[in-house]
């Protein structure tokens, strides 16, 4: 008996969902990789067990969970991969067990499918590292996840699609939402018109949040930003300022501000495994394949684009690696429908991107005393002084000379608003460890020069 | 007729060693321009461990030269000291087996002729300097002259010191030579530098400078990672590392090998490093590398095994084939001066270099020797290459 190749798909999110089961239906083994304890990723996030909530509903849930089981997908939970290697013909899946993460395991593999998502970032300003802050992200997930309210009084600020789905969410379970204050301009949306009619689906379900937020009496300013947050031990209020001028800025008390600008591709695992990047998203071609052989690439990792794009591309990828690893080429016919719906929500996506755009100047414009990175606590005007007296070009020599993004999260948070205040354009950090590795795990490795088993 | 003068000096590269020629050089009254085509300390001096060390050394040109810019740091540190995160926390030479133990006392004696503060520790010692060290080791030697810096504040901020004006961003395609072969200033692809005099401080990229100027020196790059952890309170004391290094430095092998430095920082993470391999200009992550690393700290402080490392970077240390730096005038280019090649050492090195260029750069006499370090040293024929 010939045995069946292997294939690893890193996250477990809607691209690597789609992924997994379609090349496990086409007789790979796969093993799929995942740091939380459910399947779902950020999108299908469900309630806790110990909740006893039932479980969200949804016909694309429903089939992803389904296959699972039926197709015999191994599914390695609570793994958190810090590093993906290649050697000389396959893969190594390096990660960390548990909610601890003091113990290491490797995993062979003969391809790889990384999908490990995007992460939020939120552009800094005054008052932005008091408790009561949160990403928008960050709400959502508290919702989904742990069926809470982050606060009793919230505003939900920043720029782009994500902001929708949580300011209705938090109205729906109860919240005060005293407002919804998004930096872009609606006036824009009409020029986009061509490509966002290229989903109207997707349009209708942005005009279905919008109107759910006004029956819950939510006000929702756009054109306008979030200049500070005010408290002393927590946040009280906000200051809301337009972005056009002669207007007059307002302050709204609350107690939560659920705030997010948008996402940014998670590339660590890509980028040391020397996948190609195109900007700040791993390059695939038609297939999902990066330029490493045996690795494809599919979902947020490979531009933001949402759940529908990553299912769509999680698919394509799943069912070229299978056809690959049996060495056959894959008829691309086999996924038009996967295929033409990945081209519509690129072009929707790209749409949304260019009206959804941060307010350009902003970041770079915090005050001096802002904390910008708050893991090594450095300030705008530390990292101004760096570039304007000590010689910093770029986002690297930034980070050595005042410690920006040398902490904990690796300047996955503060790497726009540093971009931003060095004058440079946003490049990925290259993170070898995709996460912290303890030293006795890295010291546990096996032997490079022991015979591979 | 001669083109007007932009300045007295073009110094090329704006890492540690450019640092310390630019600001040698300004106060020995010269006018002074640095150009990079990256950003300050954007080469070597930003990938490396700000290791001040004469422990590493054995008696030769290369401990002379340290033990010069030993002082010079002590002195710089009188106005910088605190801007650059200088230590002069000393190094501890750990020797695990009783075999290790005779070989670095019969190492620190030679030393200790040489001029440098070497004191033998006995295990009870060794435990109060460092209480977290793995115990039953056979002794150790300390070294108070050793110190740290935080390198790529303390190329920058000595650059600003230096009041030199910096061009970063600028790239030199060329070195420009009269007739008679002199050194004219270097050409870059925003305009030319008229000079009378050009430093090469190009680091790893020193060769293809020297290139430029058709004279040969081969700078290679040897591979070093770095393991950075997550910050601590104050656990690691000194530079503490294996006496083994001392082998790897002078080693000619192209295998890894590894007997890390650990030691605290200022900022709090520990630092552990470095790896040397000759793998070219390869900055992709090797688990190899990072395990030795790992495995050698761990062996010297067991409580690292928990503790998690956030990053790991490589940077390219310069060597030429017989291991010292190039330091001083090229003959073959009159007007061309050398300061690369400082492999591992080079944040160490650069405050001697810089004064020895600077003394090289005014007629002065200087501070020790140059022969050993002459540039033109790799040409068997004698003459320009090609």
């Amino acid at each position: 008996m010939t045995e069946r190749p292997r294939l690893a798909v890193v996250g477990a999110g809607p691209a690597g969902l789609a992924g997994a089961l379609a090349a496990a239906a086409r007789g790979v083994d796969v093993t799929l990789v995942d740091a939380a304890g459910r399947p779902g990723g950020q999108f299908h996030r469900q309630p806790s067990p110990a909740l006893g909530a039932p479980p969200r509903q949804g016909h694309t849930w429903e089939r992803l969970r389904t296959g699972l089981d039926r197709h015999r997908v191994t599914h390695l939970t609570e793994h958190h991969v810090w590093c993906v290697q290649r050697d000389s013909m396959s893969f190594l899946v390096h990660a960390l067990l548990g909610p601890a993460q003091d113990e290491g395991v490797s995993l062979r593999a003969d391809a790889v499918l990384l999908a490990t998502g995007g992460h939020e970032y939120v552009l800094p300003f005054p008052g932005w590292t008091l408790p009561g802050v949160i990403t928008a992200g960050g709400a959502q997930a508290m919702l989904k996840g742990e069926r809470v309210l982050p606060g009793r009084h919230v505003v939900v600020a920043g720029t782009g699609p994500l902001l929708l789905p949580v300011a209705t969410g938090l109205a729906a379970a109860g919240a005060e939402v005293a407002a919804l204050v998004e930096s872009a301009d609606p006036g824009a949306v009409p020029r986009r018109f061509p490509d966002l009619l290229v989903r109207p689906d997707k349009l209708a379900e942005g005009a279905g949040y919008a109107v759910r937020l006004l029956r819950h009496r939510v006000r929702i300013l756009t054109r306008h930003t979030v200049v500070a947050a005010h408290g002393t031990d927590r946040l009280e209020a906000v200051t809301v300022a337009p972005l056009s001028p002669g207007g007059r800025s307002l302050r709204i008390l609350c107690d939560t501000l659920a705030v997010g600008h948008g996402m940014l591709p998670g590339t660590d695992l890509a980028e040391t495994l020397g996948c190609t990047l195109t900007g700040t998203a791993v390059r695939v071609d038609a297939e999902q394949r990066t330029d490493v052989p045996g690795a494809w690439a599919a979902g947020e990792t490979t531009g933001i684009g949402g759940a529908a794009l990553a299912l769509a591309e999680g698919h394509i990828a799943g069912r070229s690696a299978a056809a690959r690893l049996y060495g056959r080429t894959p008829d691309p016919a086999g996924w038009a429908p996967a295929a033409r719906a990945r081209s519509r929500l690129r072009r929707f996506f790209a749409a949304v991107d260019a009206v959804c755009a941060p307010p350009p100047g902003r970041a770079g414009s915090v005050p001096d005393d802002t904390v910008v990175c708050r893991c090594e606590e450095v300030t705008a005007g530390e990292v101004r002084t760096a570039v304007s007296t000590l010689g910093a070009t770029d986002a690297r020599s930034a980070k050595l000379l005042t410690r920006a993004g040398m902490g904990w999260c690796q300047g996955r948070m503060c790497g726009p608003a540093v971009a931003a205040l060095t004058g440079c354009p946003l490049t990925p950090g290259r993170r070898p460890f995709a996460r912290p590795v303890p030293l006795g795990v890295l010291a546990a490795l096996p032997d490079p020069d022991a015979p591979a088993p | 007729m001669a083109k007007r003068l932009t300045c007295d000096v073009v110094v090329v590269g704006a890492g540690m060693v450019g640092a310390a020629c630019a600001w040698y050089a300004a106060r020995a009254s010269l006018d002074v321009r640095v150009v990079d085509r990256g950003p300050v300390a954007g080469g070597t001096t930003g990938a490396g461990e700000g290791n001040l060390l004469v422990s590493d050394k054995g008696p030769g040109p290369e401990l002379e030269l340290a033990l010069l810019s030993a002082r010079l740091w002590a002195e710089l540190a009188d106005g910088l000291g605190a801007a650059v995160e200088y230590e002069p926390k000393g190094g501890l030479v750990i020797a695990s087996t009783p075999a290790a133990l005779s070989a670095l006392t019969r190492f620190a004696a030679g030393q200790r002729a040489a001029g440098v503060t070497a004191d033998p520790v006995g295990p009870d010692e060794l435990r109060s300097l460092e209480p977290y060290l793995i115990p039953g080791v056979a002794g150790g030697v300390r070294y108070p002259q050793d110190a740290q810096v935080m390198p790529a504040l303390a190329a920058a901020h000595l650059l600003r010191a230096s009041g030199a004006r910096v061009h970063t961003g600028r790239t030199v395609t060329g070195v420009l030579r009269a007739p008679d072969g002199t050194v004219r200033g270097v050409r870059t692809d925003h305009g030319d530098l008229h000079a009378p005099a050009v430093v090469n401080a190009a680091g790893t990229w020193g060769g293809d400078l020297a290139a430029l100027a058709r004279v040969r020196l081969p700078v290679l790059p040897r591979r070093g990672f770095v393991l950075v952890t997550e910050p601590l309170p104050r656990r690691v004391r000194h530079k503490v590392y294996a006496a083994d290094y001392v082998a790897d430095v002078a080693s000619d092998s192209a295998a890894l090998r590894s007997s890390p430095v650990v030691e605290g920082t200022a900022a709090g993470p520990v630092l552990i490093g470095a790896t040397r391999e000759r793998v070219g200009f390869d900055r992709s992550l090797s688990l190899p590398a990072v395990r030795a690393l790992a495995r050698g700290a761990i062996g010297l402080f067991p409580f690292l095994a928990g503790v998690r490392a956030l990053r790991t970077y490589a940077g390219f240390r310069p060597y030429l084939p017989d291991h010292l730096p190039a330091i001083g005038p090229d003959p073959r280019a009159p007007g061309l001066f050398h300061a690369c090649g400082h492999e591992g050492a080079g944040i160490g090195l650069a405050t001697g270099t810089g004064r020895l260029i600077a003394q090289a750069l005014t007629g002065k006499a200087p501070d020790m020797d140059l022969t050993p370090f002459r540039p033109e040293r790799f040409d068997t024929e004698g003459g320009e290459s090609a």
